[in-house]
């Protein structure tokens, strides 16, 4: 077990920067998720720490030892794939032991530790097949047990759960959790789905176009998201992002959406608002959960409005509404009983206590 | 496609065959038919071997019906069998042909394990010279091999030509080239991550090879074996020009060089032999027929 270091690392391909020097720190138990869409250098910086990538510029340690030129074997790591990267020869049990077997342990040891990360995975009754004749989730599990076998510094997971189909990837998801909170080792995690992200992490890092956009907790990031494009990865259906400006109208400072809709922001917002520039174009950031039908009783912030809702989709426990606000779509979420309907209007209100002010030409939150 | 048969099939619809199956009929009709005419074309000549070997030279001679024995005997087989000379080219064609895919499969395994796999500077380069070397024919190669065999033999007094271990240095030019290019495409069809979870697992590339790649890929070098072992059994043009005497002679050539005494052909016993030596190939073949064919579809497709 180890903390992991990440100092301005830089990886070029020939001309193009994968990796634009990153600076992280993984704490020891930490669960660490790097998370981002394809291409924004997460799989690298992850190969980068496994040691399958020389790295251009920078350090990596782990466990306070600079590791930049020492070779995966002598790392201590363990790797799970996205493609399981079972050897197709070997029984489960001889997978999960061949890192063991090549360290030359006990026999008695091998099996002893392989028994229990079976037991711990509950695949010990498939420890004599072979890969193919394993489902999808097996596989996973079996990759997953090669990985605690070793017991290694620090767990290494590159989209593990991208090949499986949505209802066993959310089992697998507790499962990764559940080991994490018995083994407690440290572990970075590469997905590109943003719930896995949410639901796994201790802290999550947002990665876009090889740097890191934004670090914190996954209710950090769905709260206080730094950027634009966090505000707008983190969070399913995604944050709404309406073109506005501030106005001053009655003494008040007011958030001008369309010609005939302006809402007065509530006192908090206003003191945070005070300073920009009130010709500067911005975007409201806001979620859809915070644009619900208006409730029986008027609350301070939360500002009624009329919306012609275009499509509607019941999801059970909610219900999706489509509108267009300053000619941009929006997406807001109303109880099932507030009667909505495609094609007609509804009452809807916006609760600005949540929403979000960004700089459209830099696309930071203010 | 199917919208298309199904809108033919509707009007003249038939009970029994919907154009589908009457498509099928079709095009299995006629694998039929070319499956029978190479099935035809490629036995008839062992069929004539088999027929001649069996017949004693005066009904040879007599040349009655050719597709006919009228008087069976094994005289030939018996001959053959029991001539010392027929034994010793078994054994030469046996030794090199053994010691050949040894060397071959231990040249090139390695080798395509590192042209596929250890990404060097001129990695790519070397792989398509090794496929072009094994485009350049024997019969371009042969003089010069020749020249060179002689040179060594004056310059360190090492006498390799008309023995028959100088095969075991000369087969591996056309063997090592060719088993080398398949096993490139078996091992480029190895996933990357095998080796790197084997790598991550602590093992050096040379347990990488041994313990995940060559299991992995062992219906391709089993392929790359029969290639090699068929190729240096039947190779004809290099024995014959660097081995000369009878007791250095391998199977195709001592057949030929011994059994036409000038203009008088022992055609009893040249079929027998061209028979006999057939043998060990069909005999791998009929055993190895299965991996052979997984080994060449793997390459097909991934190649």
């Amino acid at each position: 077990m180890a903390e992991v270091n990440l100092r301005k690392v830089v990886k070029r391909y020939d001309d193009v920067e994968a990796v634009r020097g990153i600076d992280l720190d993984i704490a020891d138990h930490e669960f660490v998720v790097l998370v981002g869409p394809s291409g924004c250098g997460k799989s690298t910086t992850l190969r980068m720490i496994a040691g399958l990538e020389d790295i251009s510029d920078g350090d990596i340690s782990i466990g306070g030892d600079v590791v930049n030129d020492v070779p995966p074997k002598d790392r201590d790591i363990a790797m799970v794939f996205q493609n399981y990267a079972l050897y197709p020869h070997m029984t489960v049990a001889e997978n999960m032991s061949f890192g063991l077997r090549l360290k030359h342990y006990p026999k008695a040891e091998i099996k002893s530790r392989v028994a229990e990360a079976a037991r711990m995975l509950d695949i010990a009754d498939l420890v004599d097949r072979k890969p193919k004749q394993l489902s999808g989730g097996q596989r996973q599990r079996v990759a997953m047990g090669r990985a605690i076998v070793r017991n290694p510094k620090v767990f290494l997971f590159d989209e593990p759960l991208s090949n499986l189909d949505a209802k066993l990837r959310v089992q697998m998801r507790i499962e990764i959790k559940k080991v994490h909170q018995k083994v407690r080792t440290t572990t970075v995690y590469v997905t590109h789905d943003q719930v896995e992200a949410m639901t796994l992490a201790d802290r999550v890092v947002v990665m876009n176009k090889g740097r890191i956009e934004q670090i914190g907790t996954p209710n950090e990031l769905y709260h206080n998201p730094a950027t634009r494009f966090v505000a707008g990865f983190i969070g399913s259906p995604a944050m709404n992002f309406v073109p506005c400006r501030l106005e001053e109208a009655e003494g008040r400072l007011h958030l001008r959406l369309t010609d005939r809709i302006s809402f007065p922001l509530p006192p908090a917002r206003a003191a945070r608002y005070q300073s920009v520039s009130r010709n500067e174009p911005l975007q409201l950031g806001i979620r859809p959960e915070h644009i619900t039908e208006t409730k029986p009783h008027a609350e301070p912030g939360i500002e009624p409005f009329e919306a012609l809702l275009e499509v509607t989709e019941p999801m059970g426990m909610e219900t999706l509404v489509y509108f267009t606000l300053n000619e941009t779509p929006v997406c807001g979420r109303v109880s099932p009983n507030a009667g909505a309907r495609d094609g007609s209007p509804l009452r809807m209100a916006m609760d600005l206590n949540n929403m979000h002010l960004l700089n459209e030409t830099t696309g930071l939150v203010i | 496609m199917s919208t298309l048969t199904v809108d033919k099939a509707g009007p003249t619809r038939n009970v029994k065959y919907g154009s589908m199956s009457r498509d099928r009929a079709w095009a299995l009709r006629w694998s039929y038919f070319f499956l029978t005419l190479f099935a035809i074309f490629s036995l008839v000549p062992p069929l004539y071997m088999l027929i001649t070997s069996l017949k004693g030279s005066a009904e040879i001679s007599a040349a009655t019906n050719p597709w006919w024995v009228f008087h069976p005997t094994l005289e030939n087989y018996v001959g053959l069998l029991t001539s010392n000379q027929f034994q010793r080219f078994f054994f030469n064609s046996a030794m090199v042909s053994i010691v050949v895919v040894i060397i071959t499969m231990l040249i090139s395994i390695p080798a395509a394990f590192a042209l596929s796999r250890m990404k060097f500077w001129g990695s790519a380069t070397l792989a398509t010279g090794v496929f072009l070397t094994y485009l350049i024919p024997d019969s371009l190669l042969f003089i010069p091999l020749f020249k060179m065999f002689a040179l060594i033999g004056d310059v360190t007094g090492i006498q390799l030509i008309n023995r028959w271990y100088v095969l075991l240095f000369i087969y591996p030019t056309l063997t090592v080239p060719f088993c080398t290019w398949i096993m490139i495409g078996y091992f480029a069809s190895i996933p990357k991550e095998l080796d790197e979870a084997a790598i991550i697992d602590g093992a050096s590339w040379l347990q990488t090879l041994t313990r995940i790649f060559i299991p992995v890929a062992l219906p391709g070098l089993i392929a790359a074996t029969i290639f090699a072992f068929t190729v240096s059994w039947a190779q004809f043009l290099y024995p014959l020009v660097f081995t000369t005497s009878a007791d250095q002679l391998v199977l195709p050539v001592g057949i030929v060089t011994t059994l036409i005494k000038g203009d008088v052909f022992n055609w009893g016993q040249i079929m027998t032999g061209a028979l006999l030596g057939a043998a060990p190939p069909l005999i791998i073949y009929a055993f190895l027929m299965d991996y052979y064919i997984a080994g060449l579809t793997a390459g097909a497709t991934k190649g």
